[in-house]
């Protein structure tokens, strides 16, 4: 295990170089929001900003990503036979992630990565990229990760962990890729014991700022079918709009869509992200659409994550309490409301 | 604006308690700051949830399409025009609906004062004609005329323009301002300029339809960009999807946008999107001297012909 | 070519046949067969699974497979016309390729069944994978692990009713009672070869079955003929775990990922489709 210590224009002059060489994917802000994208020249990490717009989990799972390709000449022997879009799996690098957003691969990596089922992409994806982990000293008051399983500090999903001290950081390895790479960047100083007290401290205050908090202890108990027949679903929640905002935002949302497109004469089966809110979601091919009012998508979304999720794989909700949903709503359903009457129930 | 809250939970209790409505429309103060919860209340006990501020952004009459009950429903001078339109396009039936007009003074723009301020705002209160931001360490009073909305600062009609009921005294209406302004600033441009800037707004777009599904005016069952047969524009993020969707639905929009702002307010990612739809109004205005949504009476602009149009693209 | 083991690349298959089970050409039964023959042999299946079936450029669907184990070399799909990719589909050639991805899902439970009765209860098209069932069972391997096998199945008209052929000959058999029936007989029906009933299929289950002793039961049809005909089985003595139900949802991957079949905590595609009314009471389901 490697622990040291960067200043910080030491530390992002190393990410600049890496970025030279390899994909470095970190916070960039574009004005009134930051979101993770590829740094280029001169772009400038944003290691500042809480939490970003929207989750990094299209970095492993991109919004819209190519699955196969197929050509629709009939002159053709390849007609119709779909071959696998080439991918580029070299190891790329993700900087700034927040405890929460590593977490969630976590929570994301068990409906991808199955003992039946695996998929390719999202498995490729994930284990070509090394995650450097920031952690944060301060929540904000839509964070809640410590009442899912998570903490500021938490160093689950993470290659390396940073520490902002003030004017340096402290990198700490916690995987072998993760003490890979930081032999492979070299440089810094060797971590003192007054630095790691410091960080101890920073770790305590960070964790007692979490000041928002959710209770999930009911949630096992409660029976599904019980549950879902509670009246609350019916018309708490009429503001929502169905948007995607929550799913698209969401780290551990994963609902995709497969879609082919074609032009002329080549065609590509593609995936998009897809939101269980849109009312088209389950609409089957007669005609019947088993979720068309509005109460049934909301509660399915809070089922899912409450759930159906925790009682599946004994992982806890299906939520690292990032806060983005809230935050994005353009109605205000609050997930940690929904989350108080779904545990305050009984029958 | 605060003031109002009271007025507003009387009238609802009252409407609710003597059955003219079984439902009422207003909003409960949200859980976040700048935020609050549209709220489809039916019993009188409930009226005291409701709140009324500047931040009460999104159109109240989104929520009155294809209703059949008897509503109660704020509405503010945009969203009333709103209501208007639904008349005009079948989506409701004016006997079922008391409207509650709220003379309206301005939403505040709440991505304006958080760039104002450095640090997470945790509290928001309004008094009188002053909106304070507090957070861990700092507090800062603004003028709320000061920090509204872009489409707020040039708005046309702030009093409603139809309503069976007001919960304040009518404000005065903005003079001197010239609604077109900003569309004016784009026309100038040349057309790669246009282009580039039309293509970076709309690059950080996530195809979340927050935008389409905020709008009281996009109602249509299914929406052309859900349609599958045949497919009109791909779900991808690719950016020519994305800008067709835009494009054409601000073309939707034509001669029935009120200018309420909705749309951006509710886009996660913060995209200008009146952009667009500011043109269209402008052109309705320049071209055909029309404004939707001011009357119940006349047609939409879309269903009407009149020898006058404009004629010169026929050739 | 490579066997690849990515889940959502099919095995291609060319059309061999296409047999028009409607008058309205709304029903058409496919019968594949695989170009590669280790994608045959890769594709063991039971009856009761599903194939999600590939038409490059419109996109998936996910259709019971007909066909049975015991019928080597080819495979049957019965497909309704519906939607895009059903259309285009509809429209393709003998000697057409396309692919085929599976099976998925999983299947009536064959062990459970063996030294039981067994009833079949089956609805308009939804009768694909009985009829896997049905041949499957009357195969002389399998046959005598099964007890009395009565088959019901109920359609809107004669003309409604898919695999003509083979009922009429499995109406003539003795080792099977077969109790078919159509809503209405309209008049230019064609006089049945075989005895065939007036009524909605909960009714003649309720005539003709008598008893659930030792019997399992698979119901696949559409919501409204599951809903009347579970009071019915009850009532003669089914208990729910020997219902047996096929659910139907909207399937994209079809491989338990994409998150849209679920039923509760189960996916359709994955934990299902099939499962026992037992189970279904448990789940949160929207239907």
């Amino acid at each position: 295990m490697i622990e040291k210590s960067y200043k910080k224009d030491e530390w992002q002059g190393a990410l600049a170089k890496l970025a030279k060489e390899s994909r470095v994917i970190a916070p960039v802000n574009g004005g009134t929001h930051s979101v993770f994208k590829t740094l280029e020249e001169g772009d400038v990490p944003d290691f500042k900003s809480s939490k970003t717009r929207l989750s990094p989990k299209s970095v492993v799972f991109p919004q819209s990503e190519r699955m196969f390709e197929y050509s629709l000449d009939e002159e053709s022997e390849e007609n119709g036979i779909l071959k696998e879009a080439k991918k580029d799996y070299a190891e790329k690098f993700v900087a700034g992630i927040r405890p929460c957003d590593a977490r969630s691969f976590k929570l994301v990596q068990v409906n991808f990565d199955t003992p039946t089922y695996k998929d390719p992409w999202w498995i490729n994806n994930y284990e070509s990229t090394t995650f450097i982990g920031q952690a944060c000293n301060k929540a904000c008051s839509t964070c809640f990760c410590t009442s899912t399983g998570g903490s500021p500090f938490g160093e689950e999903g993470l290659d390396v962990v940073t520490v902002d001290m003030g004017d340096s950081f402290l990198v700490k390895s916690v995987t072998d890729k993760g003490e890979k790479l930081l032999n492979t960047i070299g440089g810094g100083a060797d971590a003192t014991d007054d630095m790691k007290t410091k960080v101890a401290e920073l770790e305590k205050a960070a964790v007692a700022s979490v000041k928002s908090e959710i209770k999930t202890d009911n949630l096992k108990e409660l029976k599904e079918t019980d549950l879902f027949e509670a009246d609350f679903w019916k018309d708490t929640f009429d503001g929502c709009i169905n948007c995607g905002g929550c799913t698209f935002s969401c780290p551990t949302c994963w609902c995709f869509d497969i879609q082919d497109e074609v032009q002329k004469k080549e065609g590509d089966r593609i995936r998009n992200w897809d939101s269980c809110m849109f009312p088209l979601f389950t609409k089957h091919g007669m005609g019947h659409n088993p979720r068309d009012q509005k109460f049934q998508r909301i509660r399915q979304r809070f089922m899912h994550k409450l759930k159906y999720y925790p009682d599946k794989y004994d992982k806890g909700i299906m939520c690292v309490g990032c806060g983005r949903c809230v935050e994005v709503c353009p109605a205000n359903i609050d997930i940690r409301r929904v989350a108080e009457l779904m545990n305050n129930y009984s029958k | 604006m605060v003031n109002y809250t009271d007025k507003i939970r009387e009238t609802a209790k009252r409407l609710l308690n003597d059955g003219t409505v079984d439902t009422f429309i207003g909003y409960r103060k949200g859980s976040l700051p700048f935020v609050n919860n549209p709220a489809i209340i039916h019993n009188a006990e409930e009226a005291d949830e409701l709140v009324w501020d500047s931040n009460c952004a999104l159109n109240l009459c989104n929520y009155l399409t294809n209703r059949t009950d008897k509503i109660g429903v704020l509405a503010t001078g945009c969203n009333s025009r709103n209501i208007a339109m639904h008349l005009k396009e079948n989506k409701i039936k004016r006997e079922q609906l008391v409207i509650v007009g709220v003379p309206c003074t301005g939403m505040v723009d709440h991505r304006a004062v958080k760039g104002m301020v450095d640090g997470e705002i945790l509290e928001v209160t309004e008094a009188g004609e002053e909106i304070t931001v507090k957070g861990d360490d700092f507090e800062k009073t603004f003028k709320t005329a000061d920090v509204l909305q872009t489409n707020c600062q040039t708005c046309a009609h702030r009093n409603p323009v139809i309503f069976d009921e007001l919960v304040a005294d009518e404000v005065p209406e903005l003079d001197g301002v010239n609604q077109y302004a900003d569309v004016e600033a784009v026309e100038a441009q040349s057309d790669e300029e246009k282009w580039q800037n039309f293509e970076n707004i709309f690059e950080s777009c996530i195809r979340c339809y927050a935008c389409r599904n905020a709008c009281p005016l996009c109602y249509c069952p299914t929406c052309f960009v859900d349609e599958s047969k045949p497919q009109w524009v791909g779900k991808s993020t690719d950016p020519t999807d994305t800008m067709t969707f835009h494009f054409l639905r601000a073309f939707h929009m034509a001669g029935r946008c009120t200018d309420c702002g909705a749309c951006e307010r509710a886009c996660p990612v913060d995209i200008p999107l009146r952009y667009l739809t500011k043109k269209l109004n402008k052109d309705a205005k320049d071209i055909y001297d029309y404004e939707s949504g001011t009357n119940v009476e006349d047609k939409a602009l879309l269903d009407t012909y009149k020898p006058t149009d404009l004629n010169d693209f026929i050739r | 070519m490579m066997k690849s083991t990515n889940v959502y690349l099919p095995y291609p298959v060319k059309i061999e046949e296409i047999i028009v089970e409607t008058v309205d050409r709304g029903l058409r039964t496919f019968k594949f067969t695989f170009l590669n023959k280790e994608d045959e042999e890769a594709f063991a299946f039971m009856p009761g699974q599903f194939a999600e079936i590939s038409v490059p450029g419109y996109g998936e669907i996910p259709i019971g497979i007909a066909s049975s184990p015991t019928e080597k070399g080819f495979l049957y799909f019965t497909v309704q016309k519906v939607g895009s990719v059903t259309s285009y589909l509809h429209n393709m050639k003998e000697g057409d390729i396309l692919g085929l991805r599976g099976p998925l899902g999983n299947y009536y439970p064959w062990e459970e069944m063996k030294g039981k009765n067994v009833v079949i209860i089956g609805g308009g098209c939804a009768f694909s994978t009985l009829r896997s069932s049905i041949v499957y069972m009357l195969d002389p391997a399998n046959r005598s692990d099964y007890g009395d096998i009565d088959v019901v199945y109920g359609a809107r008209s004669m003309d409604h009713l898919i695999y003509k052929d083979e009922i009429i000959s499995w109406t003539k058999r003795d080792d099977i009672n077969m109790h078919i029936t159509v809503d209405a007989f309209l008049k230019n029906d064609v006089k049945p070869e075989w005895r065939c009933s007036q009524g909605f299929v909960p009714s003649i289950v309720e005539e003709k079955i008598k008893t659930g002793d030792n019997t399992m039961a698979i119901v696949c049809g559409p919501p409204v003929m599951i809903k009347f005909t579970r009071p019915i089985l009850q009532k003669i003595g089914f208990t729910d775990e020997n219902i047996i139900l096929s659910l139907e949802n909207r399937m994209k991957c079809g491989v338990g990922m994409c998150g849209r079949c679920n039923c509760g905590s189960k996916l359709v595609c994955h934990d299902g489709p099939v499962f026992t009314l037992a189970e279904l009471n448990e789940m949160a389901a929207d239907l």
